[in-house]
């Protein structure tokens, strides 16, 4: 029941929103198809700009996965991330998430490209990357712009809303694919 | 931090590809066993990696270009303003301390409403603009007030409704259901964004997070008489 409802919105989203947002710009007299031209252009910048990101961490990986350095820390910290159900090959991703988001995008696309996308490691990445942020970019941009040193509460409250995440996405997960 | 993760990969992914170039310590045994095979897997695997980098990343110009011309419709047509209308009385609770007439409610809510879409590249500007609105009813300057902790928290697990570009990335590395996500990630960031507003509201109460009092304000700041609205 609950995994139809989430495969219903997943299978949805997309051709509700291709034809939704045309017609609401048609209505609103514009000329929907060169606007659309217009922002699908800038697709093909967002792609090569982050081909360095990708190069830089697919490197990184490939050499800390093919000697085998992954494996022994996949193994050593088994433990902890067998407790959540957390495979060792996504551990990587969380450590890299809150810091660069071009940096765990390139470790998700090699979690990807490596187990394949219809993997549960593959789904895990995925849905982890999708469900939280760049924190401390975040953090340090808009405080930053506004020149506010003293952030309280924010990191302690904006780094368990992303361990929430986290653990959210590898739980639900587990349930949905596992 | 990033700098010593991406070098740290590297330096100990080379250092154990060396020892295994002198010791074979497969099943658990330690033998001298002097190859180069490690080091020269260890190239080969480098070099077929970043030629799927760039791959990839062509692979995602369809999807990009797809989701892009889409989202310059809704900002064009103004699609914000509807969802803007929709959160505007959750954002009233949210954000007590600012007046709902006050330019900052506003550009909030423009802000959170573009987050919620995926505009990344118009969101941030949003989002700068209402730190600067926020900031002009933030009684100490250096300060982050509790509005500003609660947009913080709610942009750093912000809901998201389509990630765009990790579906692209699945696209690309031909999955047989690439938007299958979608579900899922609404369900874990709404949880994750629930986390950080009922966090938010706790931690504020706490003493070593507490807003100063309006007393020490007059010696800390002279900016006081600048601000308006409802106030601690």
């Amino acid at each position: 029941m609950f995994q139809s409802i989430l495969n219903a919105i997943s299978a949805l989203a997309i051709p509700l929103i291709i034809v939704l947002i045309p017609i609401y710009g048609y209505r609103k007299g514009l000329k929907v198809y060169e606007v659309f031209v217009v922002g699908a252009k800038e697709g093909f910048d967002v792609a090569l700009r982050i081909i360095p990101y990708l190069v830089a961490i697919f490197a990184a990986i490939s050499v800390f996965r093919t000697s085998g350095a992954m494996n022994v820390l996949t193994w050593a910290l088994s433990p902890v991330t067998g407790l959540i159900g957390m495979p060792g090959e996504v551990l990587p991703l969380a450590f890299m998430r809150p810091l660069s988001g071009s940096g765990a995008l390139g470790i998700v696309s090699e979690l990807v490209q490596t187990h394949g996308p219809d993997s549960t490691i593959g789904r895990m990445a995925s849905i982890m990357m999708g469900s939280t942020e760049t924190t401390f970019y975040v953090l340090a941009v808009y405080f930053g712009s506004v020149s506010v040193t003293n952030s309280r509460h924010a990191v302690p409250a904006a780094l368990t809303a992303d361990l929430v995440g986290m653990i959210s996405a590898v739980v639900i997960t587990n349930i949905i694919f596992g | 931090m990033i700098n010593i993760i991406w070098l740290g990969m590297i330096v100990i992914g080379v250092s154990v590809a060396s020892i295994d170039c002198l010791i074979d310590f497969t099943n658990g045994t330690l033998t001298w066993n002097p190859s180069l095979v490690p080091l020269v897997d260890l190239t080969t695997g480098v070099f077929e990696s970043v030629k799927f980098a760039v791959t990839l990343a062509i692979g995602l110009v369809g999807i990009m270009s797809l989701w892009l011309g889409l989202m310059k419709i809704a900002e064009k047509s103004g699609l914000i303003q509807i969802i803007a209308r929709a959160v505007k009385p959750v954002m009233i609770r949210l954000f007590p301390d600012i007046p709902v007439e006050h330019p900052a409610m506003g550009s909030l809510i423009m802000a959170i409403a573009a987050g919620m879409l995926g505009l990344g590249n118009s969101a941030t500007p949003l989002a700068l603009k209402a730190m600067q609105e926020m900031q002009k009813l933030n009684k100490f300057k250096e300060t982050a007030s509790n509005a500003m902790c609660m947009f913080m928290a709610m942009s750093t697990s912000s809901v998201t409704i389509i990630p765009a570009t990790i579906i692209g990335i699945r696209a690309a590395a031909n999955s047989s259901n690439a938007s299958e996500i979608i579900g899922p990630v609404i369900l874990a960031t709404g949880i994750s964004t629930t986390v950080a507003i009922i966090m938010t509201k706790l931690l504020e109460k706490l003493p070593r997070y507490r807003y100063p009092e309006q007393a020490d304000a007059q010696e800390q700041d002279g900016s006081v008489e600048l601000t308006t609205g409802k106030e601690e």
